[in-house]
């Protein structure tokens, strides 16, 4: 258990350490280029009308402090620091004055929501069926469905989308393929709102998993034909234990470690895969919100959007990273 | 060389596939130099023409012969794929080389820094990078800002191969013959990673290109020089489906679709020929 808490603070040590890089990163993006934010807001509102030359001087000096762009690039990034601790991103232009983490907020459980289903399902679907395409190899029907599954796999997640939108908006329109639920919907919850949610995030999700599933399926299948060779396998099976409880306790659990280690390898890869999936069906979560904001030029909302999915993501990684030693009962021998 | 490749192709039916879908591919390249008409040239055709024997693939709305888009695009995108693989692969050796053979503190942090870079959401930071260049934005850029991020997962691969060429004799040699580090990595231990960077070369192609046609389809890049992503992207912005232009959405998505399971099958099989045991398994069916 002791080897176990040093693991785990090495590993917080990482987080922080990621958490560092990534706002550091997007810090100097942001603030090392050539395009100034203040004037490029100046002129997107003054572009449609004439404005008073002091009304604009106060202005540029209101944005510049909303922005924390007083200063060097030293106090500016000291700024940036103790901003975001506080949980303050300012407030969004696109909306102001809305504060920029309430509306992430708004749009994080639809993006988490997602995600999380999507992920879950891919990864069921595809190590189920990559311990069976490993287990039982001779299988027509098994080898079949992996060679679809692998086959879609390396198709860019944004392309995927736009097909199914395509299908089943234009050729076959049986689902909904925009948006997270039916416009004017009454919000109150219940039964056929749920419904409805469901009904309309089958086919992001189902990008998602079509994309998903393959990458599983293939380290599972490898992974599995690796293990029933092992000669614990070999001798359960003369041993007379059946094949279900082989599968199961013998090569799925040892098989599974690694997974969840690729797990949270990918899913960086997954969260990209989210965000742009919504952005195809415009799903309210974070993808759409990006777009939009990039589109209305709503500097605090897309740099609080990037620094969040940072942030969120390797928060995500660190817990899964943590908690998968556990499924290994080698771990508390220890 | 060519043996492995005669080999390959005689018994990997997945390299031989990728093989010839990679061979179109370079003929399209090719083909996109004797185009008739220049790239970004619009209303040189009649405008919505679909598919005939005079246009093969139709036209677009913007009086553009699809057939000579899709080419020219495809020319593009795979230039721009080589590019990031390029750039990347030599971050990724010298970080995984100089790591796995350093080891101690030197490994320690050059992998901190590996897995940060390797968690982190990427598309957001895109995002984020169009959002502030907004025109500044074009193709070398974009080159850059990806290699600087599709380094990580491969640099941790290689270390991995040079972690254990480092307790080999034939280092221990080199080091008592007074090689220096340098030369050492790039004389004795750059070969032997050679595969993996070829092998991971089209996985990390499948990954620039994808980010680079979800970005463009954004109009998130430069949308002057076409690309697959282009080509997707302007046939959205004229409601190509709506109004039943459906070959300029569909010549694109089927490249790239085609041009995806060709890299894929490539990599997939250079993979196996690299991994022995995998080569059992087949053998083992």
């Amino acid at each position: 258990m002791k080897a176990y808490m040093i693991f785990v603070a090495r590993r917080f040590g990482q987080l922080l350490l990621v958490v560092f890089l990534g706002i550091s990163a997007t810090f100097f993006i942001t603030h090392m280029t050539p395009v100034d934010p203040v004037a490029e807001t100046i002129t997107v509102i003054t572009n449609f009308g004439k404005a008073d030359p002091e009304a604009i001087e106060l202005m540029r000096k209101t944005l510049t402090e909303l922005y924390g762009l007083q200063g060097n690039v030293f106090e500016q990034y000291v700024v940036f620091w103790s901003r975001l601790i506080q949980g303050d991103l300012g407030p969004s232009l696109s909306a102001f004055p809305t504060p920029v983490s309430q509306i992430i907020f708004r749009a994080l459980p639809w993006t988490v929501g997602l995600m999380i289903s999507a992920t879950l399902i891919s990864f069921l679907i595809g190590n189920t069926l990559g311990a069976l395409a490993g287990y039982y190899r001779k299988s027509r029907i098994l080898k079949i469905v992996s060679l679809g599954l692998i086959g879609l796999q390396p198709i860019p997640y944004y392309i995927l989308a736009f097909i199914l939108l395509i299908l089943f908006g234009f050729v076959w329109p049986v689902l909904p393929i925009t948006g997270g639920y039916e416009m004017n919907a009454d919000l109150d919850l219940s039964f056929a709102l749920i419904l409805d949610i469901i009904r309309h995030s089958i086919l992001p999700a189902l990008a998602l998993v079509l994309v998903g599933a393959g990458s599983w399926l293939t380290g599972m299948r490898a992974l599995t034909s690796n293990i029933v060779t092992e000669d614990y396998v070999t001798f359960a099976e003369l041993g007379g234990v059946g094949s279900t409880r082989i599968l199961r306790s013998y090569v799925v659990r040892n098989a599974l470690v690694p997974q969840l280690t690729g797990l949270a390898m990918s899913l960086g890869a997954i969260f990209n895969g989210t965000v742009i999936t919504e952005i195809v069906f415009g799903y309210p979560g974070i993808g759409t919100l990006l777009i939009n904001a990039v589109h209305a030029g709503d500097y605090s909302l897309v740099l609080g959007l990037a620094s969040l999915s940072i942030v969120g993501v390797a928060i995500a990684v660190f817990l899964i990273d943590i908690l998968s030693p556990l499924l290994d009962p080698r771990i508390k021998a220890e | 060389m060519f043996t492995i490749v005669r080999d390959l192709i005689r018994y990997n039916i997945e390299f031989a596939i990728g093989l010839v879908i990679l061979l179109l591919l370079i003929g399209a390249v090719v083909l996109s130099f004797f185009s008739p008409y220049p790239a970004s040239d619009i209303y040189v055709v009649p405008p919505d023409m679909p598919p005939d024997a005079e246009f093969w693939f139709g036209t677009t709305s913007r009086g553009q012969d699809t057939f000579w888009q899709l080419m020219i695009g495809l020319r593009n995108t795979l230039g721009f794929g080589v590019g990031v693989a390029f750039l990347s692969r030599i971050l990724s050796l010298v970080v995984g080389l100089t790591a796995g053979y350093a080891g101690g503190r030197t490994d320690r942090v050059l992998m901190a820094i590996n897995d940060s870079i390797m968690v982190i959401p990427q598309f957001p930071i895109l995002v984020l990078f169009y959002f502030v260049l907004k025109d500044n934005m074009n193709w070398l850029m974009l080159v850059l800002i990806l290699s600087a991020l599709g380094w990580s997962y491969d640099a941790r691969l290689i270390r991995s191969i040079a972690m254990s060429l480092r307790t080999r004799p034939f280092t221990t040699q080199s080091v008592y013959s007074g090689m220096s580090m340098r030369k050492i990595l790039v004389e004795e231990h750059l070969p032997y990673v050679m595969p993996i960077v070829f092998a991971t070369t089209m996985n990390n192609m499948i990954w620039s290109i994808g980010m680079e046609i979800t970005l463009s389809v954004l109009g998130f890049t430069d949308v002057d020089t076409p690309t697959m992503g282009q080509m997707i992207y302007w046939a959205n912005s004229h409601s190509a489906l709506i109004s039943g232009i459906w070959w300029w959405v569909a010549a694109p998505v089927g490249a790239i679709v085609i041009l995806f399971i060709g890299l894929f099958l490539l990599s997939m099989s250079m993979n196996e020929y690299i991994d022995p045991r995998s080569r059992l398994n087949r053998m083992g069916n």
